[in-house]
């Protein structure tokens, strides 16, 4: 399971621009809100929580396309299928590599960008906190729309499959971060997002290997 | 340790509406080497990657010593190497990263050296450090091909195995053959140009077209 995750890694190495485009978005994305809203703090602070979660959801969502693709394309797939350990380890060790290579960055610099709104420090810790438990989920739901979607041309009925899915942990994602905006306890949203979490990474990767199973069938 | 011994029992394989081929019964011994021929579109893919596992027949059984494989699953897994239709190459690693890397995923892992020995006899001792991608189509096929000097699973499947080969490279994956099927392994493979395996004589099964 291990050499997956660094074959993923070493193979996101070699496409940098990739990995960095996704970055790259999420920051763009996040900084042309200020700039078309204007200076107004109050406003700024208010709507920095949704703007930011709805920025990674999209910068994810670039990434996802890319899971399983070119493994298909060039028949490493089928080899991964074959290969003698469960096949929900596999896809485990894949959405662990591209949490590393485009959740992990985002949750690194969502705490500068959320400097532009004007949050507190405290809002920026619950934000990184929450993007910490947020993003793997983001990562393991994804794998299963990228698994059924496989084979099927366009990123857009991916997008429409998953970003559905994406609702509760944008919900409470960013509830937390408007909890401790208005000095409130964050405590409950993020106890439900590692819940959610768990259970993201508990079942994703096995429904993912059946959507690989089906999609090679 | 299970036996060494495929059986296919009256397998079907549907495409949609279409009945690609039906009643098709295989048994191989270890030694065994059977050539599937047919015309294009006749189904010989569709019949090794049911083999293989990677789909389902419409009705029949596979039994791999005694047991169906769909049972045995991982551990069918790791008794069988699939080379299929796609070269399993990677466009941006090497050809040494990618046969240590195939040989890795497929829980056999082998030593920097003895990747390279591979490599060598596969003919590709100049091209070891070069993105795959700058690989002609021939050399691509080699370095997945270089799997087989170094596997020691007992089943081998093996889509079109001489295409876009040369005739000193059809001549090593030859000898390949002939080494495995000696030391008691099993051989399916498809093909439509004939090939001589030094001291065998494939068995040939003709699917209809």
């Amino acid at each position: 399971m291990l050499a997956i995750v660094r074959r993923d890694l070493r193979l996101a190495m070699r496409h940098r621009a990739d990995v960095l485009g996704t970055l790259f978005f999420f920051i763009i994305v996040v900084s042309l809100f200020p700039l078309g809203i204007g200076p107004e703090k109050a406003l700024l602070r208010a709507i920095a929580p949704g703007v930011l979660w709805v920025a990674a959801l999209l910068a994810t969502m670039l990434s996802l396309n890319r899971l399983f693709a070119s493994d298909y394309a060039d028949g490493t797939l089928e080899q991964l299928i074959l290969a003698p350990q469960p096949l929900a380890l596999t896809t485990l060790a894949k959405i662990l590599a591209l949490w590393i290579t485009t959740g992990l960055p985002l949750v690194i610099l969502a705490p500068i960008l959320g400097l532009q709104f004007d949050l507190p420090a405290e809002a920026l810790w619950a934000m990184t906190l929450a993007l910490l438990l947020g993003t793997p989920i983001i990562a393991a739901l994804g794998a299963i729309g990228a698994g059924l979607t496989l084979g099927l041309r366009g990123g857009v009925l991916l997008a429409l499959l998953v970003l559905p899915l994406y609702i509760p942990v944008l919900i409470f994602g960013a509830g937390a971060v408007d909890a401790v905006i208005h000095g409130l306890n964050p405590n409950a949203q993020l106890s439900l997002l590692a819940a959610g979490l768990i259970v993201s990474i508990v079942f994703s990767p096995w429904a993912s290997a059946v959507a690989l199973r089906i999609a090679l069938d | 340790m299970i036996v060494c011994l495929l059986s296919l029992n009256q397998v079907q394989c549907l495409r949609g509406e279409r009945e690609l081929f039906s009643d098709v019964n295989i048994a191989l011994e270890p030694r065994g080497i059977m050539q599937i021929d047919g015309p294009n579109g006749s189904g010989k893919t569709s019949l090794l990657r049911i083999v293989a596992g990677l789909s389902a027949a419409a009705s029949g059984e596979i039994r791999w010593g005694g047991e169906l494989i769909s049972e045995l699953a991982e551990d069918f897994f790791g008794e069988l190497l699939y080379l299929g239709h796609a070269a399993a190459i990677k466009d941006e690693l090497t050809a040494q990263e990618n046969l240590l890397l195939a040989m890795e995923i497929s829980g056999e892992p082998c030593s920097i050296s003895a990747a390279n020995e591979a490599l060598a006899q596969a003919g590709l001792k100049d091209g070891l450090h070069l993105p795959a991608k700058y690989l002609s189509q021939g050399q691509r096929r080699r370095a997945a091909l270089a799997r087989l000097a170094l596997s020691k699973r007992c089943l081998w499947l093996l889509d079109e195995p001489f295409t876009a080969l040369d005739s000193i490279a059809v001549e090593w994956v030859a000898s390949l053959l002939a080494r495995h099927l000696a030391s008691d392994g099993i051989v399916l493979f498809t093909t439509h140009q004939p090939v001589a395996i030094p001291g065998h004589t494939p068995r040939r099964l003709k699917l209809p077209s």
